[in-house]
C-alpha cells in the first residue's frame, strides 16, 4: 500500500527494516511483526510501563509511540538484557529476592531499572520507588522489587570494582 | 547411584519440601521474557476479533448496519446477535443461574456492552471496522441506583418479566420486583430481631462498600480454533478455571467436550476477574467456527474496567448489641447488592451472596441474621470475589466496622472490644450463628502478639498526645491506628455445599514417577502468579521423598490435567494441595510395599524415612524412593502392577479458616487530606506454612491490593451510566510511589482436616487489608466525633471530611 513507510529499527543488536503504516505502534510492530514478546501491553495509555523497552538510552512506553517515530532509532528490550547463558544481575536479583509473581509487569520492570541503575548505580530506596513509579505491579506489592535493584545495584558495585 | 547424600539432614535440605523458601521455578522464563501468555501465541492464518460497544447505558437498538465495515479491507465478518440466534447462541448462561446476552438482543443494557464482534487479519483492520458499523440506538431511562431501582417503573429485563406483567420466580427464588433478583436470607430473624430490640447497647450503622475492579494487569482474552477436519476445538484464554469452561463451552456450543481442549497458558494476575465466562470468548468460538481460521480477542484496558467482572457494590446496614460491659449479644445485616444488568456474579450456586454469611467474623455472636437483595441496575455485570473468597471482604469489612462502631457507642478501647469477642482457643470447631463451622482458631494469642509488636499502648498515648497537639494548634496532622482482626473461608469447597453450574469443587492431582526417580504431577488448578510449579513440588517432595527439584508441576491443559475446579478463593492450596498430598500419599503406599519385597520383609517392617523406606530397627538397610521407582519399572513383583503412578480426587471435609491480626499506623494531613502509612504489621496464621517467602509476596502483594482499595479505587459512574473510571488515568492502580514496607508476622495453627494442615493465605491480607487500612482513616478523626465514612477514603474525601468536622477553622 502506498502509505506505509520504510522503516529502520536496531532491535537488541540487530537491524531490522521493513514498510509500515505511520500508524502503526511501536509495540505491535515489536509482538507482531518481529516477534519480541517480552514486552507486554497492559494499558495502551503510558500508565502501566509493562511494554516498557530502552530507545536510545532513554526508557520508553511503547505502546504509545509510532513505530515511524522510532525509526533510525536502537530500541532494547528484555530480550536484549541477558539470556541463558549471561543473565541480567537483575534478572538472577529479581529471583534470588522473590521480586515477580505472575510475571507480567517484569519485563518492563526489569528494563526499567537497568536505566536506572544506569542513571543512578547507587539510588536509595526512595529514589528506587520515585525511579520505578512508571511501572505497575499488580502482585508483588513492590516491596521485592525494590529489594531486588537494591540487591542487583550492589551486586552491579561490586563487580565494577573488581575490574578496576 | 551417584552424588547420595547420606547425613539426615543434608537429605532433608535436598528435597527442599515443605517449609523451604524454595526459588521459583517459573522465574526464569517470566525475568527473561520468555512467558507464555495467551496474546504471544500465535497461530497460522490467525484473524483478530473486537467489539463494537454500546455508548449508552440503557437503549433500544433500532438497527445495526454492518455493510460499510464489511467494505473495510482485512475485515473478514461482522457478527451480530441476528448471527448468533440461529445458533442459540446469541445469550449464554451465567454462573449465578441468570441468562446474559452474548451480543445486544435488541436493547443494551450497560455502557460497553457487547453489540457487534468485528473479525478482522489484524487489529487495525478490526478498529476500522468497530468505526464503521452503525447502530441506531433509541435511548431508555437509566437507572444507576440500586435502591432506586427497586422503586421504578422502568422495567430493565423485559426477558424476565411475564407478558401478563407479573414476575416469575428467579433461578434463588421469589423476586419482589422486576428489577429485583432475589432475596437471600441465613440465620435467625425473629431472634436476633428481638436480641437487638432488647439489648443494653445498640450500635447502627449504614456504609457502602463500592464498586471497584480487580484488574489484573493482563487483561483478558483467548484464542479459540476449531479444526473442522478433526472436529477438535482449542480454546487457550486467561482462564482461572480451564476445565470449567470446557464444560461450559461444551454445554453451549453442543460440541462434545472430548473435542474441546482448553488450555490457560501463563497468566498475568487474575484476583477472580478471570473465572467468569465472557461474550469474548463465544463470539470467538463462533467466529473460529464460521471463518474456518483460528481468531484471537484480546481486551484493551478500557473494556477490561468498563465490562469485565466489578467487585463489591454491596450498600450494607448493620445492627450490632451487646452488653454494657462490651459482650456482643447479636448481630442483624441487610444488603442491597448491585448487581449490573445480569447476574453474572461467580458464586457458588447455593449462596447467591457467597459466604457473606461469614459476616460475625472472628467472634463469638450467638444469635444472628444477614438478608440479602440482589437489584438489576443500569451497570456492567460479572460480580466477583476480588482477592477473596466469594463476598468475605465485604463481610470481613462490615464486622470490622460494626466493632469500631461498636467500641465507639460503648466508649471502649476497640482492641479490647475485640479480645473479650473472640471465639475463644477451645471453643473450636466452631459453629457459627449463621451456620459455617470453623475448623480451628487461636485468635487471642495472634492478637496479643500483634499488639506487643506494635506497642499498641504506646501508640495509643502518642495518638492521644498528637491529638493535644493538634488541638494547641502545633500540628496539622491527626494520627489513626487501623486495627482489624480476621477470619478467612477459603478452600472452596466441600461438594456438599460447593458448586458452580452444578460442578462440585473437589480438585485433583495426578502424579507418575518416572523410572529415574524424577516426576511429573498435574493438577486441576492454575497459577495466576502464585508460585504453583514451586510449591506444589515442595508438598510431593516432602510426601514422597523425591526432591522437588525432580518434580514438574504441570497445570492449565484440560487433555492432560485431571478434571479441577480451578484457581480462585484461596482453594489451591486447601484442596488441590490436599488432592497432591493424597496422590502422593498414595505412591508412597506403593512404594512401600516394593520396598519391602526388594528389602524381604514384611511391609509392615518398614518405615518411611525422608527419602527412603528403613527396616525398623536397622537403619543400615533401606531402599531409597529413587531405587523404589526404578525398581517399580524393573521388577517383577508378585501382586503388584509395574508402574508408579496415583490419583486423588480430593473433595475437602470442610472450608479451612485462616486468620490474621493486622494494625496501621497512619498520618493523616487534615488540610490536603493526604495520607502517609508510617508502618503496617500483618500477622497472618495459615496453618501449615508450604514456602514462607511465596507467603511473604502474597501477602506483600495482597496488602497493596487492599490499600488501592480502601484508599482511592473505585469504578463509578455518573447518573446517564457513563464509566467516569474506564482508564488507569483514572482508576487508581498504587505504584511503588505510593506503597510502604510492610512488617511480616506468623503464628501457625494447623487445619485439623487437612492432610498437611495448610489454610491457603493469598486472599487473606487483601480481606483483612481492607479494613485495616479503612479503620486507621476513621479512627484518626474518632476524637472528632466521627464515626464512619465511606471508602475509598481518597484524599477529597478525607479532606471533606477534616471539613465536615470543623478542622479547618
Ligand atoms: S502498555 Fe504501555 S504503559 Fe501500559
Ligand atoms: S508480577 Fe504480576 S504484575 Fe507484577
Amino acid at each position: 500500500m502506498s502509505n506505509k513507510m520504510h522503516i529502520k529499527l536496531n532491535v537488541n543488536g540487530k537491524d531490522e527494516e521493513f514498510l509500515a503504516e505511520p500508524r502503526e505502534l511501536l509495540i505491535y510492530t515489536l509482538r507482531e511483526r518481529l516477534n519480541i514478546t517480552g514486552p507486554h501491553i497492559g494499558c495502551e495509555t503510558s500508565h502501566c510501563g509493562a511494554c516498557t523497552m530502552t530507545i536510545d538510552g532513554k526508557s520508553v512506553k511503547a505502546c504509545t509511540m509510532f513505530v515511524a517515530q522510532a525509526s533510525g532509532k536502537s530500541v532494547t528490550t528484555i530480550e536484549g538484557l541477558g539470556g541463558p547463558d549471561d543473565l541480567h544481575p537483575l534478572q538472577s536479583a529479581f529471583k534470588e529476592h522473590h521480586g515477580l509473581q505472575c510475571g507480567y509487569c517484569t519485563p518492563g520492570m526489569i528494563t526499567r531499572a537497568a536505566k536506572l541503575l544506569e542513571e543512578n548505580p547507587n539510588p536509595s530506596e526512595e529514589e528506587i520507588r520515585f525511579g520505578m513509579a512508571g511501572n505497575i505491579c499488580r502482585c508483588t506489592g513492590y516491596q521485592n522489587i525494590v529489594k531486588s535493584i537494591q540487591a542487583a545495584a550492589t551486586e552491579m558495585n561490586a563487580a565494577k570494582e573488581a575490574a578496576e | 547411584m551417584k552424588d547420595e547424600v547420606t547425613s539426615r539432614e543434608d537429605r532433608v535440605a535436598n528435597l527442599k519440601g515443605m517449609g523451604c523458601s524454595r526459588k521459583r521455578v517459573e522465574d526464569a522464563r517470566f525475568t527473561q521474557g520468555k512467558g507464555n501468555y495467551v496474546d504471544d501465541i500465535k497461530l497460522d492464518g490467525m484473524l483478530f476479533g473486537d467489539f463494537v460497544r454500546s455508548p449508552y447505558a440503557h437503549a433500544r437498538i433500532k438497527s445495526i448496519d454492518t455493510a460499510a465495515a464489511l467494505e473495510v479491507p482485512g475485515v473478514l465478518a461482522v457478527l451480530t446477535a441476528d448471527d448468533l440466534r440461529p445458533l442459540g447462541l446469541h445469550w449464554m448462561p451465567t454462573l449465578a443461574g441468570d441468562k446474559q446476552m452474548v451480543l445486544a438482543d435488541g436493547k443494551v443494557l450497560f455502557q460497553g456492552q457487547e453489540v457487534a464482534f468485528v473479525v478482522a487479519e489484524d487489529r487495525y483492520a478490526a478498529a476500522d471496522g468497530i468505526e464503521l458499523v452503525e447502530v441506531d440506538y433509541e435511548e431508555l431511562p437509566v437507572i444507576v441506583d440500586p435502591f432506586e431501582a427497586l422503586q421504578s417503573d422502568v422495567v430493565l429485563r423485559e426477558d424476565l418479566v411475564a407478558e401478563d406483567g407479573s414476575i416469575p420466580d428467579g433461578a434463588h427464588g421469589p423476586r419482589k420486583h422486576h428489577n429485583h433478583i432475589f432475596t437471600w436470607e441465613a440465620g435467625d430473624k425473629a431472634p436476633t430481631e428481638e436480641v437487638i430490640a432488647n439489648a443494653e447497647v445498640v450500635a447502627e450503622e449504614s456504609m457502602y462498600y463500592h464498586r471497584t475492579h480487580p484488574c489484573p494487569l493482563e487483561t483478558c482474552g483467548c484464542v479459540a480454533s476449531m479444526d473442522k477436519v478433526n472436529g477438535k476445538l482449542t480454546l487457550w484464554g486467561t482462564f482461572q478455571a480451564p476445565h470449567a469452561i470446557r464444560t461450559v463451552v461444551s454445554l453451549i456450543s453442543g460440541i462434545e467436550e472430548h473435542n474441546i481442549r482448553v488450555i490457560s497458558p501463563d497468566i498475568g494476575g487474575g484476583f477472580g476477574n478471570k473465572v467468569g465466562a465472557y461474550p469474548g470468548y463465544v463470539c470467538s468460538v463462533v467466529a473460529s467456527i464460521v471463518t474456518g481460521k483460528p481468531v484471537k480477542w484480546i481486551e484493551d484496558r478500557m473494556d477490561n474496567l468498563m465490562t469485565t467482572a466489578f467487585a463489591r457494590d454491596y450498600h450494607m446496614t448493620g445492627k450490632i448489641s451487646a452488653t454494657k460491659d462490651g459482650k456482643i449479644t447479636g448481630l442483624h445485616c441487610h444488603v442491597t447488592a448491585d448487581h449490573g444488568g445480569f447476574d453474572a456474579c461467580a458464586d457458588p450456586t447455593k449462596f447467591p451472596a457467597g459466604f457473606m454469611n461469614i459476616c460475625t467474623g472472628s467472634y463469638d455472636i450467638p444469635t444472628a441474621f444477614l438478608e440479602v437483595d440482589g437489584v438489576y441496575t443500569n451497570k456492567a455485570p460479572g460480580g466477583v470475589s476480588y482477592r477473596c473468597s466469594f463476598r468475605v471482604t465485604e463481610a470481613v469489612y462490615f464486622i470490622e466496622r460494626m466493632i469500631e462502631v461498636l467500641a465507639i457507642k460503648l466508649d471502649m478501647d476497640a482492641a479490647e472490644l475485640r479480645r473479650i469477642n473472640f471465639i475463644k482457643k477451645e471453643q473450636f470447631p466452631y459453629t457459627a450463628a449463621l451456620g459455617w463451622e470453623y475448623d480451628s482458631g487461636d485468635y487471642h494469642t495472634a492478637w496479643d502478639k500483634a499488639l506487643k509488636a506494635v506497642d499498641y499502648e504506646g501508640l495509643r498515648a502518642e495518638q492521644a498526645q498528637r491529638v493535644e497537639d493538634f488541638k494547641a494548634g502545633k500540628t496539622r496532622k491527626l494520627m489513626g491506628i487501623g486495627l482489624s482482626f480476621f477470619t478467612e473461608i477459603v478452600g472452596a469447597g466441600p461438594v456438599k455445599n460447593c458448586d458452580i453450574l452444578g460442578l462440585g469443587m473437589f480438585d485433583s492431582c495426578e502424579i507418575r514417577i518416572h523410572p529415574t526417580g524424577s516426576a511429573i504431577a498435574r493438577l486441576g488448578t492454575i497459577s495466576q502468579g502464585q508460585g504453583h510449579a514451586t510449591t506444589f513440588a515442595q508438598i510431593l517432595a516432602s510426601e514422597i521423598g523425591l526432591p522437588a527439584d525432580s518434580i514438574t508441576i504441570e497445570e492449565g491443559d484440560t487433555d492432560t490435567a485431571p478434571y479441577g475446579l480451578g484457581t480462585y478463593g484461596s482453594r489451591s492450596t486447601p484442596v488441590a494441595g490436599a488432592a497432591t498430598a493424597m496422590a502422593g500419599r498414595k505412591i508412597r503406599a506403593k512404594a512401600q510395599m516394593i520396598a519391602a519385597y526388594l528389602l524381604e520383609v514384611h511391609d509392615n517392617d518398614v518405615e518411611f524415612d525422608v527419602d527412603r523406606f528403613v527396616v525398623k530397627g536397622a537403619p543400615e538397610k533401606f531402599k531409597t524412593m529413587k531405587e523404589i521407582a526404578f525398581a517399580a519399572y524393573n521388577q517383577a513383583i508378585p501382586g503388584i502392577e509395574p508402574g508408579l503412578e496415583a490419583v486423588s480426587y480430593y473433595d475437602p471435609p470442610n472450608m479451612t479458616y485462616p486468620f490474621g491480626a493486622y494494625v496501621c499506623v497512619m498520618d493523616i494531613d487534615v488540610d490536603t487530606g493526604v495520607t502517609e502509612i508510617r508502618r503496617f504489621y500483618a500477622l497472618d496464621d495459615c496453618g501449615t506454612r508450604i514456602n514462607p517467602m511465596i507467603i511473604e509476596g502474597q501477602v506483600h502483594g495482597g496488602l497493596t491490593e487492599a490499600l488501592a482499595v480502601a484508599l482511592g479505587q473505585e469504578i463509578a459512574y455518573d447518573d446517564m451510566g457513563n464509566v467516569k473510571t474506564g482508564t488507569l488515568m483514572d482508576f487508581f492502580l498504587p505504584t511503588a510511589w505510593e506503597v510502604p514496607n510492610y512488617e511480616t508476622d506468623f503464628t501457625v495453627t494447623p487445619s485439623p482436616h487437612h492432610p498437611i494442615g495448610a489454610k491457603g493465605v493469598g486472599e487473606s491480607p487483601h480481606v483483612g487489608g481492607v479494613p485495616c487500612f479503612s479503620n486507621a482513616v476513621q479512627d484518626a478523626f474518632r476524637p472528632f466525633g466521627n464515626t464512619h465514612t465511606n471508602m475509598p477514603h481518597d484524599h477529597w474525601r478525607i479532606w471533606r471530611t477534616a471539613n465536615e468536622l470543623g478542622l479547618h477553622d
